[in-house]
């Protein structure tokens, strides 16, 4: 479902990756291993229409994602460095109001239901600003409960987290690989993953 | 346009070939307007009839007068070429807007300056709120944020796709700009210092404006071709072709 | 807990609760830092203020230039005001996950420019009739000062929002912006003060208006898909 094809990248002076094919499907999880600057932020954010590719293409359901941008955009989910988290905003706001800019209508319930459920009880309305980054992070993961994408691209998803959190994500790209969803994500921590297919894309070649 | 026609478009829209051919062409264009300017010059000052009104003072509209066409010509030029960039990501497109920015600055620098000299003589002060005048300022400022946005940016592809759209924007303001500064100008019934024309001047004066305007664009061609072979070897150096030319030490020949 | 969305879901009926959630999103974000606009008003006090001190404090002199001062002093404010519409979302990645929201980047722009505006354009609008009292003008001026600003104002922030989008995460991006954006500005200062000053002189002003009308209708349809661009350019 997605292809990415003749995928080059040039950020600046230098050339990331040349080249690059590989294709994901349904319940496949794709793990990108590379050194530090090898280019996988960039291959992430080439991959969710972000960065233009300075060659190839990436295709969704057949298609060029830049022609089907609010279509492709309806179907992802990414989790980038920062979190995507306004400060000022309680967790319950930025959750709340990242779902109906999504267009999705959902009830309240649902969305403390999930701050409960990422580890974020009895500070859903505090603002921001005065939680850790780990619950800052929580904030943002928070999305992944909530979210029918079928594409997630995860950006370091581990970092910041303690061991129960990392165990709960883990816990949650496996059931979104049984669901028949897909993933991709990079991280420097080994973490165990079940899922049906796992598949490394190695950018140092 | 034709099959061939555009297979040669498409061959010389690649920064590479374009690098060879520019290098080719570049010495033409500088002779033709060394000569051309230097004809211009020798009618301007010797053959074209001395004005009844102005005296001699007049003559400074062979370059004001050229030069105020080639500041709005190239900004358009550069418009077209941000456009033609940005919608069919064309690289070297963005690279020939972002190499006529300098040039177009100068000649719209050249008009206004040129303008205060001749404005000084003939009515009595170097700067007047004139329609035209006013303009020329306005667009010295478009061409200034188009080059400071540029040099801001530190990654290239972004400094000049940044820019491109820039310049589009700007030309669509553009004609709003000038049909409004020219009905505040109405409004507030300001002189005008912009050379009126004489219906009956004579058909000399017209050929020399025409011959400078003409020596303009050569030298802008030239010198524009020069800037964007630099732009390239600059933004293309990580490829092969440049690392081969720069080792075999032509790289910066011409 | 859902399945998987196959294909991409009707996205019409959610573009206004997206709208309307995106308005209220920056309208709280303000409220919340509300030192931000005041900032904003009190620069357009101050630089009014100065006038008469730096040309003449004589009635007859500032009634003449009174327009021209307000409306250069607005320009400058909601100029001042640009660099907060898109900087703090480009900092913490909100941004970002706006450019992969599944609605027309170029709606959610007009939506944050309207935001902005009701928070930094709207205030200098409620306010312009003090300083016009202060600098000489009468009733009649003033109404019409008002109208002016309420029409061009909206114009300078969706122009702005052009510049401010261009100069996202640049160096020295707050003198940038002043050189990308003013300029494109004049058309709406000659109309804006030129209807002012027609109505003191006892001449037609409606076609100021409607021109000023026009600019905005032209505006709000341009600007938004320009700064979408803009802003796609800038995030890469």
């Amino acid at each position: 479902m997605l292809e990415v094809r003749n995928l080059e990248c040039v950020r600046g002076d230098h050339r990331l990756f040349t080249d690059l094919n590989f294709q994901l499907e349904g319940g496949e999880l794709l793990r990108l291993r590379g050194a530090n600057g090898s280019g996988k932020t960039s291959l992430l954010r080439t991959l969710c229409g972000l960065l233009e590719p300075a060659e190839g293409e990436v295709l969704w359901r057949g298609e060029n994602i830049r022609a089907q941008r609010d279509e492709f955009n309806a179907e992802l989910l990414y989790l980038g460095h920062s979190n995507g988290v306004k400060a000022e905003l309680t967790a319950f706001e930025n959750l709340r109001i990242h779902n109906a800019l999504c267009g999705r209508r959902l009830p309240d319930d649902r969305l403390y239901d999930a701050l409960v459920e990422i580890g974020l009880g009895g500070r859903e309305d505090l603002p921001t600003q005065v939680l850790s980054q780990g619950q800052k992070r929580r904030v943002a993961l928070a999305r992944l409960l909530l979210s029918d994408a079928a594409l997630w691209v995860l950006d370091e998803p581990f970092t910041a987290l303690d061991v129960d959190a990392v165990a709960q994500l883990a816990r949650l790209m496996e059931a979104h690989l049984q669901r028949g969803g897909m993933v991709v994500y990079t991280t420097h921590q080994e973490v165990e993953m079940r899922a049906g297919a796992c598949r490394e894309v190695n950018l140092d070649r | 346009m034709g099959f061939k026609n555009s297979i040669a478009w498409y061959y010389f829209s690649a920064p590479k070939n374009f690098y060879v051919l520019a290098g080719r062409l570049i010495p033409w264009f500088w002779g033709a307007a060394i000569v051309l300017l230097a004809v211009g010059l020798y009618m301007s000052f010797f053959v074209a009839p001395t004005d009844y009104k102005q005296g001699e003072s007049y003559r400074i509209i062979f370059v004001h007068v050229p030069a105020a066409w080639m500041s709005m010509f190239i900004y358009l030029l550069m418009a077209a070429y941000a456009i033609i960039g940005l919608s069919w990501k064309v690289r070297m497109a963005e690279m020939m807007a972002s190499a006529l920015a300098p040039t177009g600055a100068m000649f719209t620098f050249l008009a206004l300056w040129t303008g205060a000299f001749w404005g000084k003589p003939t009515w009595g002060t170097y700067w007047v709120w004139d329609a035209r005048l006013t303009s020329e300022l306005i667009l010295l400022f478009l061409y200034i944020g188009f080059m400071s946005l540029q040099s801001a940016i530190d990654d290239p592809r972004r400094a000049s796709r940044a820019s491109a759209l820039l310049a589009i924007v700007g030309v669509i303001n553009l004609p709003i700009i000038y049909w409004s500064v020219k009905w505040w100008n109405t409004l507030h019934q300001g002189a005008s210092v912009s050379p009126t024309m004489a219906p009956k001047m004579a058909s000399t004066m017209l050929t020399v404006m025409f011959i400078m305007a003409v020596a303009f664009w050569m030298y802008t061609i030239a010198v524009v071709l020069m800037r964007a072979r630099r732009i390239i070897l600059e933004r293309e150096r990580q490829t092969t072709w440049v690392m081969d030319l720069v080792k075999a030490g032509t790289g910066d020949k011409q | 807990m859902n399945g998987i969305n196959e294909t991409g879901a009707a996205v019409q009926p959610s573009l206004m609760s997206a709208w309307r959630a995106m308005i209220l999103r920056d309208l709280t974000l303000a409220m919340r830092r509300r030192a931000d606009v005041l900032t904003t008003l009190f620069f357009f006090i101050i630089v009014v203020s100065l006038f008469p001190l730096g040309v003449s404090p004589e009635m007859a002199v500032l009634r003449e230039i009174a327009p021209g001062v307000i409306w250069v002093a607005a320009l400058l404010a909601s100029m001042l005001s640009l660099g907060r519409l898109f900087s703090d979302d480009f900092q913490d990645g909100t941004l970002e996950q706006m450019l992969l929201l599944p609605q027309p980047l170029s709606v959610l722009v007009l939506a944050k420019v309207l935001a902005h505006w009701l928070v930094s354009g709207l205030p200098l609008v409620l306010l312009s009739p003090l300083l016009g009292m202060q600098l000489g003008l009468d009733g009649e001026a003033i109404g019409l000062l008002m109208l002016t600003l309420l029409l061009g104002t909206p114009v300078l922030s969706l122009i702005g929002s052009v510049g401010a989008a261009l100069t996202l995460g640049v160096r020295g991006g707050g003198v940038l912006v002043s050189l990308l954006v003013l300029p494109l500005y004049i058309p709406v200062l000659i109309f804006g003060t030129g209807a002012v000053d027609a109505a003191t002189s006892g001449m037609e002003y409606d076609g100021h208006l409607s021109l000023l009308g026009a600019f905005l209708v032209l505006a709000a349809l341009l600007a938004p898909l320009a700064t979408a661009a803009a802003l796609r350019i800038s995030a890469e």
